[in-house]
């Protein structure tokens, strides 16, 4: 890695971390950042106060029909009848199909306004990422028409900001759903088709998201990240990715070289080594990632020591063994895992 | 020898409960005693009440099941249960929700208060009701036998493939399920064939098609919907079983096949089934809420129309279940409209019963409140649906727990609440007692406000973007504070329906005696002693309105209805069958006695499916074979049912 | 009891022709089967439409078969109307030969489907095609089946003397199930043997 990346990446992330205390806190969609997902926040807000209005009306009907006053009775309730015919009453089915027609028929055409204007970007995407969906992470693999561009990463996804983003999504298993709501609505992952969908983030920041189909043990525990940032540090970051490491310097992270080929390498791969296994995330660049396992835990040394050693126990039913690494071989892995930022 | 009849004009009778003729018709109609009776009866009164105590026995289970979750779900990152528990609790409280309670609570009201509604002695085909009945105990009892094997369906209520395929889900789990559900398909086909050809046959005379409850509209509906709708999810779960077992190809996506033909399957099932699982209970409050307002249902037949179109418009909205799968904009679009467009006759309804309310003069007890009440909780869950037919804001709501709002406010709303408010209403008629209104009231008020506070809550959970079918979420995203609101409401609303449990319980012992028509209500199961003798009616009535009881007080003029002058149908079990639309007499109808069969052939078909579920073909085969022939002895012509010539 | 009147008209008992429930039972039979085949055939032109060519992947089946089966099924729809036609007239020995003419040609069908199946160059699990395939003419076939196992019941109640002109409602039963098992042929003939070859 050469010398100015990280100090890059040292800024970013300080530059990041208050966005991050605020922003990764929150799935909420109350407020969207971007086109692919404001004109939706718009109509849903809509609905969503006409459907308060007419709980109001309906709950004012109601207490009015109960606690009108009648005019008194002469025997008692239950011998009288209230009506002397089968008849009347029926303008209220008149007037409330008549006033609800107008409003549904506003509610559709919103509603077709909407999905035009949220079903495809205004201008052509410059950015678009493979999403492949697995048991119970995200692998990513940026495109390019320069294939010499192309690179893989994993659960943590950046895009520039107010740059419309093409998003491609794949199955390796099972049915998955990607979802980050403040960018955009979801978009199933169906094994056997691809799914496209788009998303754009108008302002700097952190975004969350996570799997919203059922997918198995640990379909809780899918999350992942969108950070959007300047469309400047965002070509940075590419570069930063599509780098490989320089070979580890201390004799602890050559070790750790060995021990990550041997007991890594058949699951994962890191570019410029022999670990080539494609079952799990790509690693090339894990220290630049802000958390692990698929947006669990925060990306620190005594974290990713608990999740290499004993990972069973912090996502049970995740396909990453507990290695049982201790001692001198899990420091010699956590000193090379360090050099790869 | 005696040569069956083959015509009569048969007598007119004046007759009452105290008749001697009355004595004859309590022989040929009461049921054996004994354990043997227990098996072999065919009363409807008899099956319909097992119906609604066995679902709700699921009731409580699904209940159970669902305080587990919410003990597990009120905090983060939980630690009380394992993924795999939970997954196995999600599912099964769905499928006992949805299929072991929701339907078969509204099959035994309506198996109960068919005949008398509608002034018959008998279902159609009271044999098959009782069929129906056995097959739905023993297809619960067959999902529910892979609980404590720790092998319950985990893979949700929805089972989508491919999770749910051999190569992600080894275990029997789904199989228990898939096959579970193609045999309780069994119970729900001929019950709901049962309740057509009730529907159709054996009205009294003048019970024109316009008379009859609006209880029976919506149960007629839904059994319409149910011929047509549960093949699909049967196939879906055959061919989900064919492909697990034999290695077919119908969902493997690596060969070619579709995991999006599963959605659709199950959804053309799925969706016009949850207005089967509503439409009764709307039925309910419609035949009910109205003796409480002192006055007849404003708009019978707007309301009666908009049932049906409900479940018309039903059958074509199925894809909204599937609006964020990928399909493409212009379907989407057709059935965003359709499913706004079915808000409409629901619209009807909702009108409907507030205005017989305005209108009318209120009567303020328990089984009203729990109508009143109601009619907010249908209008809520509604208007959650209205909003998740927008397509792109569904794209935001759905898999999140809005929808699981939704479906409760629907689900819990529409039929429990009427269910419950209809048990207030009826247990009077069914045991001759009167429920406590003092704990009644009680019942009702802790149970609205803990749904109300448990369940509203879920839309805010849903707003704030928390995904459905989690076992535990993280501290940090705001979603803590909200699930304990949830999960506190929902114990609060568990111990209304506990309240409500028992007030049944002490009702039966202690209740009130009550008389023939404890509300003064207009329709006809009201003319009958409390509970009803075994063969109904002493004389088969004669209907000249929609408001029988009521007739002499709407000041209508016109005809009245005979309820003490009528066909008499003395020999043996009979009952008159009617013309379709204007009920004119036009069969003698002869009705089977008890028989052991039905149980039988129950037995037979699920020892079939354990054959299937184990892989013992022969013993499948054996089973099938003794299914044929248990079948043919059933059918087999009856003098007494006069099917023979001499 | 005070008996006021006799009811003006004569009424049938039991049983009688399209009176009997059975009838209606047997008509919401067949819409709910029918219902599961509309589903089938659904099922298989949605996967149709999602494959990749050629679909078939064989080609479409051959006619040798499966065209002399499809006329056979259809004569012995004819066999049961005649049959039921002499009942009504009180023949019912035309009507026992009408169940039995159609017998034979049922299980000739069966046998006929058999050869079919024994003859295609694929099995169950070949492939999404294949799998369409042997279920959903095995289905048929199993409706088939029950068939004739319907009409060997109503060919024993008809030589026992159960029926005549008036009171035969279940051989009338009968001969629907048997029409719905003929036109569900003629839609999965169609489906599978017929549209492949529509371009």
């Amino acid at each position: 890695m050469t010398r100015p990346a990280p100090l890059l990446f040292g800024g970013l992330a300080a530059l990041a971390m208050p966005v991050a205390a605020r922003a990764d806190r929150s799935m909420a969609y109350f407020h969207t950042v971007g086109p692919a997902a404001d004109p939706i926040t718009r109509l849903g807000w809509g609905l969503g106060i006409i459907s308060i209005l007419v709980i109001v009306i309906i709950v004012a009907l109601l207490l009015g029909g109960i606690f009108r006053r009648r005019a008194p009775l002469s025997q008692t309730s239950y011998e009288q009848l209230a009506v002397h015919r089968d008849a009347g009453g029926l303008s209220w089915i008149y007037i409330g199909v008549g006033v609800s027609i107008p409003v549904l028929i506003v509610c559709m055409v919103w509603t077709l306004v909407t999905t035009a204007a949220v079903i495809h970007p205004r201008v052509s995407p410059t950015v678009t990422i493979d999403v492949t969906a697995s048991q119970w992470w995200w692998g990513l693999r940026y495109d390019n028409r320069d294939p010499a561009r192309v690179f893989t990463t994993a659960n943590e996804i950046h895009i520039p900001v107010g740059q419309p983003v093409r998003i491609e999504l794949a199955s390796a298993d099972v049915i998955h759903s990607f979802w980050i709501p403040k960018l955009a609505g979801k978009m199933d992952v169906i094994p056997g088709q691809t799914n496209v969908m788009w998303l754009q983030a108008d302002q700097p920041g952190i975004y969350r998201g996570q799997c919203a189909v059922f997918c198995g043990a640990e379909h809780a525990r899918m999350a992942l990240q969108v950070v959007a940032e300047s469309p400047g540090d965002f070509v940075a970051w590419q570069d930063h990715q599509l780098s490989v490491s320089d070979a580890p310097q201390s004799a602890l992270a050559q070790q750790g070289v060995t021990v990550f080929e041997t007991r890594c390498g058949a699951c994962h791969s890191v570019r410029g080594t022999g670990a080539g296994g494609l079952v799990g995330p790509d690693l090339t660049h894990l220290m630049s990632r802000s958390t692990l396992a698929a947006g669990l835990l925060p990306n620190t040394p005594g974290n990713l020591a608990g999740w290499i050693s004993s990972a069973q126990a912090l996502k049970p039913g995740s396909r990453m063994p507990n290695l049982m690494l201790a001692g001198p071989e899990l420091s010699a892995v956590m000193a090379y895992l360090d050099t790869l930022r | 020898m005696a040569t069956t009849e083959t015509y009569r004009a048969p007598l007119i009778a004046h007759a009452t409960d105290e008749s001697p003729s009355s004595d004859a018709l309590r022989k040929s109609w009461e049921g054996e005693p004994g354990i043997r009776g227990w098996l072999s009866t065919v009363d409807h009164k008899e099956i319909g009440k097992r119906y609604i105590v066995t679902a709700f026995i699921f009731l409580i289970i699904g209940g159970l099941e669902a305080a587990v979750m919410r003990w597990q779900l009120a905090q983060p990152n939980g630690t009380l249960l394992t993924s795999e528990q939970y997954s196995q609790l999600f599912t099964m409280h769905g499928v006992t929700m949805i299929f072991l309670y929701a339907l078969p609570v509204l099959s035994g009201f309506s198996n109960y208060l068919w005949p008398l509604m509608l002034g018959s002695r008998d279902m159609a085909f009271p044999r098959l009701n009782a069929l129906s009945y056995w097959v739905f105990l023993f297809a619960g009892i067959f999902l529910y036998c892979s609980f404590p094997l720790g092998e319950a369906p985990d893979g949700g209520w929805f089972n989508y493939v491919p999770y749910a395929s051999r190569a992600y889900n080894p275990g029997p789990n789904i199989d228990v399920y898939a096959l579970g559900m193609v045999l309780l398909g069994v119970s729900t086909t001929v019950g709901s064939i049962n309740f057509i050809v009730t529907l159709i046959r054996t009205r009294a005379p003048g019970m024109s098609i316009n008379r009859v409850p609006i209880i029976v509209w919506g149960t007629l509906t839904a059994s319409v919907c149910n011929v047509f709708a549960v093949p699909a999810v049967s196939l879906a779960f055959f061919l989900l079983w064919m492909d697990r077992q034999f290695g077919t190809h119908f969902f493997d996506a690596s060969a070619g096949g579709q995991p999006l033909l599963w959605q659709h399957l199950f959804w053309m099932f799925g969706h016009p089934w949850v207005y089967a699982i509503v439409l009764p209970a709307m039925g309910i409050v419609s035949d009910a809420l109205p003796t409480f307002c002192r006055r007849p249902l404003v708009g019978y037949t707007a309301v009666a129309l908009a049932t049906v179109m409900t479940m018309v418009l039903g059958f074509g909205v199925w894809v909204h279940h599937m609006f964020a799968t990928g399909l493409p904009a212009m379907s989407l679009s057709f059935f965003s409209a359709v499913s706004m467009v079915v808000v409409i006759p629901s619209v009807v309804a909702v009108f409907a019963w507030i205005a017989t309310i305005w209108t009318g003069r209120p009567v303020f007890t328990t089984a009203f409140l729990f109508f009143a009440g109601f009619v907010l909780l249908f209008v809520i869950g509604g208007l959650s649906g209205f909003m998740t037919a927008a397509v792109p804001v569904d794209w935001q709501l759905t898999h999140t727990y809005f929808i699981v709002a939704h479906l409760h406010y629907t689900i819990v709303g529409i039929n429990v609440f009427a269910v419950i408010g209809g048990i207030y209403y009826w247990f009077p008629k069914v045991t001759g007692r009167m429920m406590s209104e003092r704990l009644g009231r009680w019942s009702f008020w802790v149970m609205f406000i803990g749904f109300n506070v448990g369940f509203f809550s879920m839309h805010i959970a849903g707003l704030l973007g928390m995904p459905r079918r989690i076992y535990t979420y993280p501290g940090g995203l705001g979603w803590g504070t909200i699930n304990m609101v949830i999960s506190l409401g929902a114990y609060l609303f568990a111990l209304g329906i506990l309240l409500f449990l028992i007030n049944v319980v002490m009702s039966l012992k202690r209740g009130v005696h009550a008389g023939r028509n404890p509300w003064d209500a207009p329709s006809l199961e009201w003319s009958t002693s409390s509970p009803p003798p075994p063969y109904n009616f002493a004389v088969i009535p004669d209907v000249a309105s929609r408001y029988p009881l009521w007739e002499g007080r709407l000041n209508e003029g016109g005809d009245r209805t005979s309820i003490d002058d009528g066909l008499l149908l003395d020999k043996g079990r009979e009952t008159i069958g009617t013309t379709m639309l204007d009920a004119e007499p036009d069969v003698i109808l002869k009705m089977p006695g008890d028989s052991l069969a039905p149980f039988w052939l129950a037995v037979a078909m699920t020892v079939l499916f354990v054959g299937l579920l184990v892989h013992l073909w022969w013993l499948a085969g054996v089973s099938t074979a003794i299914t044929l022939w248990a079948t043919i002895a059933w059918l087999w012509p009856q003098r007494s049912l006069s099917q023979i010539e001499t | 009891m005070t008996e006021i009147a006799v009811y003006p008209e004569t009424l049938p008992v039991g049983s009688k022709g399209h009176h009997a429930s059975g009838w209606w039972g047997m008509l919401a039979l067949i819409a709910t089967e029918a219902a599961l085949f509309a589903y089938l055939l659904f099922s298989y032109f949605y996967l149709a439409s999602h494959a990749y060519p050629p679909w078939p992947p064989n080609g479409p089946p051959r006619l040798r078969i499966s065209v002399p089966g499809t006329i056979i099924l259809f004569v012995g729809s004819i066999t049961m109307w005649w049959g039921e036609r002499g009942m009504k007239k009180g023949r019912s020995g035309q009507l026992m030969v009408g169940i039995a003419a159609t017998l034979v040609l049922g299980t000739v069908f069966i046998v006929l489907q058999g050869f079919e199946w024994a003859g295609q160059p694929f099995t169950l699990t070949t492939s999404v095609y294949s799998s369409l395939y042997f279920t959903i003419t095995g289905f048929h076939i199993l409706h088939v089946l029950v068939g004739l196992v319907m009409l060997i019941v109503l060919l024993v109640w008809t030589a026992l003397g159960y029926f005549d002109a008036e009171r035969h409602s279940a051989a009338s039963i009968g001969v629907i199930y048997w029409h719905f098992v003929t036109a569900v042929w003629f839609a999965v003939f169609f489906t599978f043997y017929i549209a492949p070859r529509l371009g």
